[in-house]
């Protein structure tokens, strides 16, 4: 089977669009939208300048010797922690607010887990003096409480999602009903390659550019591409030239918060089955009556029931391992590698690193790792929890 | 659907269509819920059934879901409860496909023709993969797929919807989740053009009718008006639930003419 989507948004079993008659023109417009304006030159021409000179790409592909020596094994860092606002989710916003531009929207939505998406939007509205609002569950208010800041410093307005877990499901509910109420002016930059087609094929896409430019950096194949996976932006944008490539093994880490068996986890490959959440067919965390499930992860941007279709589908066919990493494993991963780089990285980053424990490494293995995000915005957690 | 069908034809202008939340308030009011609106008027009952992630309702229907799934409510005790509503009664179940998938499709089916079910409005499921995926299924139990339609709409789309329609339209009286309360004040226009669609079935309205007079003007520009968070809302903290029912019903069929 194809790995790739077909006509009518579907990775195979998973994916399509089941939205409300009320989003149909919306959804519609977008989909029949997307590909002529991200493919013309005109939109190219604006989103390269943008991705070079505000963005700061091409991001570096750093050696990292001293976790080289460590894991006896040649081991890169996809630098995206070094993007404008700390992390991979500036690509898509960028890529979101001309498109959104290019559609006459003047009000621009969106859902937050960490954080780093609700900031990379609120920059991208503020580059652009578009009005913003940014959806975020009230736990995550509560944790990652410097990226409300940043939110709020750039002009946009952060709404508590009260319901449910209030995390990021929640949030990413609420953003949805807002463009439910707000049908003809608004447009909804997803944060992740979920939610209805064409978004995860949009943002998946805009993505991209991490593996465009690792091919370009590494002389060769790498024998490993590593990315943590909340929806899975970063990783779909880590592997996305890679997936033909079949001598380069992809692996994508979710988060086991407290452990696969414990009713406290967010890793949906694991534990999910097959159903319909935010509009998308893929694999959900849910009961037997079909009620989703509250995730756990320490770490809010991977706190989420669910997982992007196209990576649902990667997993039934083999093509991607998805594994897990518990909250202590990724807590471990991030004091070793600020003592081992000095990179302190976020803890959704930090569930990829975990993972290199786990592995029979050999030292003709060469590994990139998507640095998906610096970790500034954990503190609170990186205190609470470590010994510094 | 025998019995929609029966009384949109009996009955073509004035319907009344109460939503209620199965589970809500109390685990087991379903069957008393049912039968005591019908009593008062209602000519057919909308049950909703109770999904943790309602993403087109707005916080009242949100609330009464979570209530309901808390005391227990599952789509099997649903169709327990429907045995002991009155079978003359039109039903139609509402809710989110992900619990119906859950359940098996097949065996949802049946178990709906077997209870007395004659439609079903899943407002996630768009009409594409109801045509691919559920249409014959749905007709060889003879359960009637109640489509959406809004105000944003296309022409072009709302006569494919009449198309594939077997008892009446649902349309909203303003692209919103349920219970915003607006009124209908903003809706006006929309409700006057109802009338001049080109279209075959029957249209209900739902969404902001919450007083009297807001399904008076209803009533005036389409069959019939359909009921949700309003009532909700009136049932909560009600000791007497089939009292209350039927004096929701009163109070909203209660109405001075509309000039
Ligand atoms: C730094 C970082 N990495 C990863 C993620 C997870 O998202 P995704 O799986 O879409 O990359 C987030 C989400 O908030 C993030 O902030």
């Amino acid at each position: 089977m194809s790995l790739k989507i077909d006509e009518q948004g579907f990775y195979g079993e998973f994916g399509g669009a089941y939205i409300p008659e009320m989003l149909y023109p919306n959804v519609e417009e977008l989909k029949e939208s997307y590909l002529k304006i991200i493919h013309s030159d005109e939109f190219q021409k604006e989103f390269q300048a943008l991705l070079k000179d505000y963005v700061g790409r091409p991001t570096p592909l750093y050696l990292a010797e001293r976790l080289s020596e460590h894991y006896s094994a040649e081991i890169w860092l996809k630098r995206e922690d070094l993007c404008h606002t700390g992390a991979h989710k500036v690509n898509n916003t960028i890529g979101q607010i001309l498109l959104a531009e290019r559609l006459g929207k003047k009000r621009i939505i969106a859902e937050t887990g960490a954080g780093q998406h609700g900031v990379a939007t609120a920059t991208a509205c503020a580059l652009k003096g578009l009005e913003c609002i940014v959806y975020m569950g009230e736990k995550d208010i509560a944790r990652q409480a410097p990226n409300v800041s940043r939110m709020r410093m750039l002009g946009a307005e952060v709404r508590p999602a009260m319901s449910g877990s209030r995390t990021l499901k929640d949030a990413t509910n609420e953003a949805i009903r807002d463009w439910i109420n707000n049908p003809t002016d608004t447009h909804y930059i997803i944060g992740s390659v979920v939610g209805p087609h064409p978004y995860p094929d949009l943002v998946a896409r805009l993505q991209a550019v991490i593996s465009e430019e690792i091919k370009a950096q590494l002389d060769g194949n790498p024998t490993h591409i590593m990315a943590c996976v909340g929806g899975g932006s970063n990783a779909i944008g880590a592997f996305y030239h890679f997936l033909d490539d079949e001598d380069v093994e992809l692996i994508g880490l979710e988060a086991a918060g407290h452990g696969i068996n414990t009713d406290k986890s967010a890793a949906t490959m694991a534990l999910g089955t097959p159903g319909v959440l935010h509009a998308s067919m893929t694999l959900v965390m849910q009961t037997l009556d079909g009620q989703v499930t509250e995730p756990h992860s320490v770490s809010a941007g991977l706190d989420y029931p669910g997982v992007g279709p196209w990576h649902a589908h990667l997993h039934k066919e083999g093509r991607v391992r998805y594994e897990s990493v518990t909250d202590q494993e990724a807590l471990d991963a991030v004091l070793l590698l600020s003592r081992k780089e000095g990179i302190i990285p976020a803890l959704e980053t930090a569930h990829a690193f975990a993972h290199l424990e786990k592995m029979d490494l050999k030292p003709t293995d060469r590994i990139v790792i998507n640095l998906s995000g610096r970790g500034d915005k954990d503190l609170s957690t990186y205190i609470e929890f470590l010994d510094v | 659907m025998k019995k929609l069908k029966e009384i949109l034809i009996s009955k073509p202008n004035g319907l009344l269509n109460i939503y209620c939340t199965a589970g809500y308030p109390n685990l087991n009011d379903l069957p008393t819920i049912v039968n005591s609106l019908h009593e008062a008027g209602a000519d057919m009952i909308e049950i909703g059934m109770p999904y943790s992630d309602p993403i087109a309702d707005g916080p009242t229907i949100q609330e009464s879901n979570g209530v309901a799934l808390g005391n227990g409510i599952s789509i099997e005790k649903i169709f327990e409860q429907l045995e002991l509503c009155k079978p003359k009664i039109p039903k139609i179940l509402m809710g989110y496909i992900n619990p119906v998938m859950q359940f098996g499709l097949e065996k949802f089916c049946s178990r709906c023709e077997e209870t007395g079910i004659d439609g079903l409005i899943l407002p996630d499921l768009p009409i594409e993969i109801y045509e691919s995926k559920y249409k014959a299924l749905f007709e060889k139990h003879r359960l009637s797929n109640i489509f959406l339609i809004t105000p944003q709409t296309a022409l072009e789309r709302i006569q494919k919807i009449d198309n594939l329609s077997s008892t009446f339209i649902y349309a909203v009286s303003s692209a919103s989740t349920t219970g915003k309360g607006n009124g209908l004040a903003a809706a006006n226009d929309y409700l006057e053009g109802l009338k001049s669609l080109p279209i075959d079935h029957p249209i209900l309205v739902g969404f902001n009718i919450s007083k009297p007079e807001d399904l008076a003007l209803v009533h005036k520009h389409a069959n019939g008006g359909i009921i949700g968070s309003a009532f909700i809302k009136y049932l909560k903290d009600k000791p007497e639930v089939g009292q209350a029912s039927k004096d929701f019903v009163d109070y909203i069929t209660n109405s001075a003419p509309v000039s």
